[in-house]
């Protein structure tokens, strides 16, 4: 059976650019905002490329659910190293579990030995999704990841976490899900030359209702504010003053 | 209103952040707060969950497969008390531990998840930050069992004594249900590696005292450690410090590395780029030493010193031990 591993990635605002919140306080503008590849989906299409590099995996699929400018992000990931892509139409705010079930489907569709995962999108900062799709899948879960071991013979991997104060190794059998923390490794830039063969590749674009997927959601935003500015900008002139700074907001 | 807390513990002791977790439950009007304790050998931690004031009842279950608190082997009992118990609520920190199950019990409920829950305005109401908390969002859910994660920062710790609550063991129905799931999911916990530093952990320290580029190099960050040694804080860095691989990466403090708010938070070296000051800016004081005094760390700083860091952090170390 051929190793297939299916990543999903997110379009979401560049790391780097200002969040403002829009007059309506139901969101943020998205309007001329730099747009990239949510930065832990980055990590996991990496991820992927090294394990079919390394001869472990035979083909990568990148996925992304959101509106056709998420065909950028399967376009970038592709100039990575994935193999395919799947689009999957759906409006930018759709909550984790729609996602979960799209994914599931697509799981069932693809038949993936592994998913690999970026631990959250940086937009809603929600860090659901893995575990979601492993609790739907009933598929063991190993999140924050920060070392990945495929043993192919065994049909095992061996995955190295995150947790609060230190790590943790779990062995797991396949198919599984992983979502990746920082450290896991470094991604790559894409080649020109890869970019544009990229280009060529034809991405299907599938809807939730081919699907079959009921992405209907109990949650509501109903507002979006900014949080309380802080009041900042007062200096002092020496180290004894903020010594005595500090005794004033009895710290020390 | 059932609202239930699953208990962060390392089989011995209670974590603190459980006691978080049940502040943040008694905010629900009319709340009848109960506590599960699912580990292995852990009759203390379940002795001190029953102390907790304002929890009526604590559910425990002991059996091997729960040592190491795996989602796979935790949620099927979450899932079936919830059922059990007709919860309307579950609500675990917003910890490695916690964020690891709970949006897999969501999952196996068919209901939506919090993350990182702020601020509990009623029984659906909540606020909760997006963005690293450049925003915040007021989120309400029609779910039949609101499951979410709670942001220790945000709330206050209940009362660790004080109260006697009901202790009810679970082990008859809910130990077949852990057997099952750790069968059909082939999980097996292999080995941990706790780091044992001196130091507190980086999001629930007192005190953090962070490096950027302008550290200059690794080395220079144990000046640095011993800033926090004399207040018993912790160590971070921004992703500047990291990239330039003066210090691991999971000493980032940022948008895509740790959010931090402790009381004290010392930004030495660091310019403030926006997903920095993403991680840290909800911290009660902030301290800033840079030599660049038009950096934007100082625009967030509640007391700015423009300095040479080689210099003013030993002169602020010695100052602070004269201090005490």
């Amino acid at each position: 059976m051929s190793f297939k591993i299916l990543v999903p990635v997110k379009r979401v605002i560049d790391y780097a650019a200002k969040i403002r919140v829009r007059p309506d306080k139901l969101g943020v503008e998205t309007n001329n905002v730099k747009m990239s590849i949510n930065p832990f989906d980055e990590i996991a299409v990496e991820e992927a490329v090294r394990l079919k590099e390394n001869t472990i995996a035979d083909s990568v699929v990148a996925v992304s659910i959101g509106p056709k400018e998420s065909l950028e992000t399967i376009r970038g990931s592709l100039a990575m190293g994935a193999d395919a892509g799947i689009h999957v139409s759906a409006s930018a705010d759709m909550q984790p579990l729609g996602i979960a079930k799209i994914l599931k489907k697509l799981v069932e569709q693809e038949k993936p030995k592994l998913v690999i995962l970026g631990k959250q999108a940086i937009d809603d900062d929600s860090n659901q999704t893995a575990q979601m799709l492993a609790g739907l899948l009933n598929w063991p879960q190993a999140t924050f990841a920060s070392k990945v071991v495929v043993d192919k013979a065994s049909d095992k991997v061996t995955v190295t976490r995150e947790i609060d104060g230190g790590l943790e190794t779990l062995e797991m059998k396949l198919p599984a899900i992983i979502s990746c923390d920082l450290r896991l490794n470094e991604p790559r830039y894409a080649k020109l030359q890869n970019i544009m063969k990229a280009k060529k590749i034809v991405v299907p674009t599938k809807t939730p209702e081919e699907l079959g997927v009921d992405v209907s959601s109990k949650l509501k935003i109903v507002s979006v504010e900014e949080p309380a500015k802080r009041v900042g900008g007062s200096k002092v002139q020496s180290v004894d003053e903020v010594v005595a700074n500090l005794k004033k907001h009895a710290i020390i | 209103t059932q609202c239930l807390v699953v208990a962060e513990h390392d089989n011995k002791n209670l974590m603190a952040s459980t006691l978080n977790a049940v502040t943040a439950a008694s905010k629900i009007d009319g709340a009848n707060i109960s506590v599960l304790v699912a580990g292995s050998k852990c009759s203390s931690v379940v002795d001190s969950a029953s102390k907790i004031k304002g929890v009526s009842t604590v559910y425990h279950i002991d059996h091997p497969q729960l040592e190491h608190g795996l989602a796979e082997s935790i949620t099927p009992v979450v899932v079936g008390l919830s059922n059990k118990q007709s919860l309307t609520h579950i609500f675990s920190p917003a910890t490695n531990f916690g964020k690891n199950f709970i949006p897999r019990v969501a999952a196996n409920l068919d209901v939506s998840a919090l993350s990182e829950i702020t601020s509990i305005q009623n029984g659906n109401t909540f606020k909760r930050p997006i963005y690293a908390g450049n925003a915040i969002a007021t989120v309400t859910s029609d779910e039949k069992v609101k499951v979410g994660t709670i942001r220790t920062t945000a709330f206050e710790k209940a009362p660790a004594d004080g109260g006697s609550a009901q202790k009810v063991a679970i082990d008859d129905w809910a130990a077949k249900l852990v057997d099952e799931s750790v069968q059909q999911t082939g999980i097996k916990w292999v080995s941990q590696e706790v780091v044992k530093s001196e130091r507190p952990e980086l999001t629930s320290a007192r005190v953090v005292v962070s490096g950027g580029r302008g550290m200059k190099s690794g080395d220079n960050f144990k000046m640095l450690e011993e800033l926090a040694d004399t207040m018993g804080g912790a160590v971070g860095a921004s992703r500047a410090a990291v990239d330039s691989g003066f210090v691991s990466n999971d000493l980032q403090v940022g948008q895509t590395g740790k959010v931090v708010a402790p009381e004290l938070y010392i930004a030495v070296g660091i310019s403030g780029a926006i997903q920095h000051l993403a991680g840290m800016k909800d911290s009660k004081v902030i301290v800033a030493i840079n030599k660049d005094a038009e950096a934007p760390i100082f625009q967030v700083a509640d007391i700015g010193l423009v300095d040479d860091l080689f210099k003013a952090v030993p002169a602020l170390t010695e100052a602070i031990k004269k201090a005490k």
